[in-house]
């Protein structure tokens, strides 16, 4: 079976940067891929890579099978979202959305009526005639989808498309996003540093660090399953345990990962540490406690409308065992 | 003056200000009110009587001003279409990339005004002399196509620095070759830029005179003209005249100018 | 879903052309540069060359032709007195002239960025850049009919009763002289008036950029008013200073037509090397002296660039 794209040991530097430091990275039709990371870790450049916007330095992309590594993004079967949204000021709603017909070749009207299509799709109806700077930020977000879905991609580019948005607009777009992704039953590879928002709309996430793919999975492997310790610490609140806690905890490992949510409170029989609350955090759904041990810290999620015991407080912690992963390398 | 939130200016600050700007444009209306000045032989002020009649004057009895203002219409033409080619080429090369001796070459396009103009002139002068060019309409515009060029380049450099790269790039993710990106993204983008730019430049060409001086022979433009009439007046009532229809004819580019770019301008909102 | 049911999309035709120079770049760069630097270095670069050259040049006095051997007596001829007082002059009258533009141009830039908002601010800047670009010529004629002996300065002052400064001023030596457009006093005053824009404009980018919290924060912490003009305001100034005093003196040390129309007979650089050239014929002893201002300039700017001057061009 083809890839829907293909990254083959790719680099890109710049200089003496590597922005991207040899990614190998196979995604399949139809799914729902999220590159994620803090800035700088190069999901960016791997997304230009794909677009045709930044060339590698050596290694091959592949698209639907085809080595398109030096093609400029005009001759990709890929449309991008950007992350400003890039609509063009000098043109109205209508002629943003109908561009890559307009630039095909298309007839005037068989573009108009596409376009309206389009604006449908995305829920914007009946804003076609209005300039780009007339419309709130949502709307330009729309309008960009429906600009590089009318092309008909393969596979669609989403640069951090919902980085400009407030919170409860965003959580609205990351459901509709996914929503459309089922019902086109296109590629979409998605580019993002919000944990949240990778684990709640991929398929599968690939998490990047200094140029580097760490570790691609699905949300749940990422999260219970950390490759690295990188991972671990990047995807959800960690407590790692090193040293002389890996030893005593996690039969001598290097290094092991416990979860905050994984450990409970409970009795002193059967408990695997006790220890003193320092400090406690409300998060609406549950409270943090920060817990002191001999020789380490470790945060513990409770429920919040259970008994949350006070800062001073003696606790007992009780864990199953394969809460604990063990964890390679360095990251 | 609409006073702004509670930053109220010093009354000291506000009469430097505004005192200033007096300075530099009583001189302009008085050239308007000597125009209509009914006395010919000298500058007396207040001018005596009022008369329109010199308008007519010049309008009707002297076709040295009118060749003055064709050729200096014709030069600057010229001048401009050269400078807008060759600013905009530099400015689409030079405004997003970074390489070695790129400062050099931005340098480079701006010392034509940064030197002072008789530098210009001289320099001109001495490589026609060199190369024994004989003075013509064509080294009149190849001086003033030289200082234009860096007027064009700063109005498309500007526009492209604030034009986000993402639209080019959205451009030619759509389907659009580099050609298509060009005429339906880069062009309408940078247009009003290089009509500004165009029309600074025109300006610029059409009043020049230490350059041109140097370059032009026989051949006399419009500020050659007004120049003679500075040193050796022979009917100050035209020349008041024509300073006026000068002024007016100015002020059109430089304001449309403004208008086209005033998003471009750091100080202005 | 209609759009997406609807009859494919016709292919992308191919472009080689495109996709040759999206592949190259730099090349594409390269071939973008090549008409204007061709444009600029050949022509202008070229023309300061073959000035160079001719600095080194004689002249046949008997002929009036240039001759092409290779000789200093352009330079030597420079150091003569009557040679360096033209310079000192010169450099005298931009530095008068650019302090003098510092001057009226900080309270004008001050209020613009600080005080002025909306519709002012935008009607100071158009007033300003107005004369700025519009011509210089009529700006200098203007004047001349403002300081004639009959002329409008002469009657207001005639009218307050204060001919008696006129006279006192003109009376004074050095700077004065038989009228106010034929005296030194009155060359300074057009120089002034004339680059007066060019001074305004930088230093009022630079003060635009200092964010208002900056200045609040000087009154706040007990600064007058005047305290935190001199050790917030001019300080931050001083870039854009620097940017506009480079216009000032160039164009003062290359200004010929000026001196020529109001001032006295003493000359400056730019009317000696205009006489040389034109009337004169020799080239070689212009192109020498008009090396005076490029020497001036580039120490002007290299001292300007330690100062910042660059960032608010």
């Amino acid at each position: 079976m083809t890839h829907a794209v293909a990254l083959e040991r790719v680099y890109c530097e710049y200089g003496a940067v590597k922005a991207v430091d040899g990614v190998e990275l196979a995604i399949a039709e139809g799914e729902f891929f999220t590159l994620l990371g803090p800035s700088g870790s190069g999901k960016t450049t791997c997304l230009r890579m794909i677009g045709g916007f930044a060339l590698p330095t050596a290694g091959r992309v592949l698209i639907e099978g085809r080595d398109l590594t030096d093609a400029p993004p005009y001759a990709r079967p890929v449309n991008t979202v950007f992350q400003d949204y890039a609509l063009f000021p000098h043109m109205n709603v209508r002629e943003n959305v109908a561009y890559g017909l307009m630039v095909r070749g298309v007839p005037r009207a068989e573009r108009a009526r596409r376009a309206a299509a389009m604006l449908e799709l995305v829920r914007l109806p009946g804003v076609g005639g209005r300039r780009p700077s007339e419309l709130s930020g949502g709307q330009r977000q729309r309008v960009a989808l429906a600009r590089a879905l009318i092309n008909e991609p393969r596979v669609l580019l989403l640069d951090e498309p919902l980085g400009a948005l407030d919170l409860k607009l965003r959580e609205q777009m990351q459901a509709e996003l996914k929503a459309l992704q089922r019902r086109l039953a296109i590629t979409f590879i998605f580019v993002t540093h919000d944990q949240h928002e990778a684990l709640s709309m991929s398929d599968r996430v690939g998490v990047m660090n200094r140029g580097r793919l760490e570790q691609v999975g699905t949300p749940r492997e990422i999260y219970e399953s950390p490759a690295t310790r990188f991972v671990a610490e990047f995807v959800g609140a960690a407590n790692l345990l090193e040293g002389d806690a890996a030893r005593r905890y996690a039969d001598g490992a290097a290094c092991a990962l416990l979860r905050p949510e994984r450990i409970r409170l409970g009795s002193e029989a059967g408990a695997r540490a006790s220890g003193t609350v320092a400090d406690r955090q409300y998060f609406g759904a549950f409270v943090r406690l920060r817990v002191e041990l001999q020789s380490l810290q470790l945060a513990v999620d409770v429920p919040a409308d259970g008994v949350v015991p006070e800062p001073g407080a003696r606790v007992q912690l009780h864990w199953n065992a394969e809460a604990i992963r063990r964890l390679d390398g360095n990251g | 003056m609409r006073s702004s939130d509670a930053r109220r200016a010093p009354l000291g600050l506000r009469a430097a200000a505004w005192a200033v700007v007096a300075f530099l444009h009583v001189p302009l209306a008085l050239i308007v009110l000597y125009a209509f000045s009914a006395e010919d032989q000298s500058y007396v002020f207040p001018p005596p009587d009022l008369t329109t009649r010199w308008f007519a004057v010049a309008w009707n009895d002297r076709p040295d001003v009118w060749r003055a203002i064709r050729l200096s219409f014709e030069v600057a033409s010229y001048a401009t279409a050269f400078a807008l080619v060759l600013g905009t080429l530099a400015a689409a090369a030079l405004a997003r990339t970074q390489f070695f001796g790129r400062e050099a070459i931005s340098l480079l396009l701006i010392l034509p005004i940064a030197l002072p103009g008789i530098i210009t002139g001289i320099a001109l002068r001495s490589a026609y002399s060199t190369l024994e060019i004989p003075f013509s309409f064509w080294t009149i515009v190849l001086g003033h196509a030289t200082f234009c060029v860096v007027v064009v380049y700063n109005n498309a450099v500007a526009r492209l620095r604030r034009t986000s790269p993402s639209l080019i790039e959205a451009s030619m993710d759509l389907g659009a070759d580099a050609f298509q990106t060009l005429r339906h993204v880069i062009l309408p983008q940078l247009g009003s830029a290089l009509l500004a730019g165009g029309l600074l430049a025109f300006a610029l060409s059409f009043d020049e005179v230490i350059v041109t001086t140097f370059t032009a022979g026989q051949q006399t433009t419009l500020p050659i003209w007004m120049l003679a009439e500075l040193v050796r007046p022979r009917q100050r009532p035209v020349t008041n005249v024509v300073a006026v229809v000068i002024i007016a004819l100015t002020f059109v580019p430089i304001l449309l100018a403004y208008y086209l770019t005033r998003a471009d301008e750091p100080g202005a909102r | 879903m209609t759009a997406l049911a609807a009859a494919a999309l016709p292919p992308v035709k191919p472009h080689p052309v495109s996709d040759f120079f999206y592949r190259r770049r730099a090349l594409l760069v390269l071939l973008l540069l090549v008409p204007p630097l061709l444009w600029v270095g050949v022509v202008y670069v070229g023309s300061l060359l073959a000035l160079l050259a001719n600095s080194f040049f004689g002249l046949d006095h008997f002929s009036g032709q240039v001759v092409r051997e290779f000789t200093l007596k352009n330079f030597a001829e420079l150091g003569t007195g009557a040679n360096l007082d033209v310079v000192a002059r010169t450099v005298g009258m931009a530095l008068a002239v650019t302090l003098a533009c510092i001057a009226l141009a900080l309270p004008v830039a001050y209020y613009m960025a600080r005080y002025a908002s909306g519709a002012t601010r935008a009607a100071l800047y158009i007033a300003i850049m107005l004369p700025l670009w519009s011509s210089y010529l009529v700006r200098l004629y203007a004047w001349k009919l403002l300081l004639a002996k009959e002329g409008a300065i002469s009657w207001v002052l005639a009218k307050l009763h204060l001919s008696w400064v006129l006279e006192a001023l003109l009376a004074t030596p050095v700077i004065g002289g038989h009228s106010l457009s034929f005296s030194p006093l009155g060359t300074f005053i057009v120089f002034v008036y004339l680059w007066l824009p060019f001074m305004i404009l930088p230093i009022q980018a630079a003060l635009e950029r200092v964010p208002a919290s900056l200045i609040e924060a000087s009154s706040d912490l007990g600064a007058r008013p005047a305290g935190t003009f001199w050790r917030v305001v001019f300080p931050l100034a001083v870039p854009g200073i620097a940017a506009g005093a480079i216009f000032t003196f160039s164009l003062t040390l290359g200004d010929y037509i000026v001196p020529g129309v109001i001032g006295d007979s003493s000359m400056f650089i730019g009317q000696v090397v205009s006489l040389q050239q034109g009337t004169a014929g020799n080239i070689p002893f212009a192109a020498a002296l008009s090396l005076v201002p490029i020497v001036v300039i580039a120490l002007f700017l290299w001292g300007a660039k330690r100062l910042g001057a660059f960032d608010a061009l």
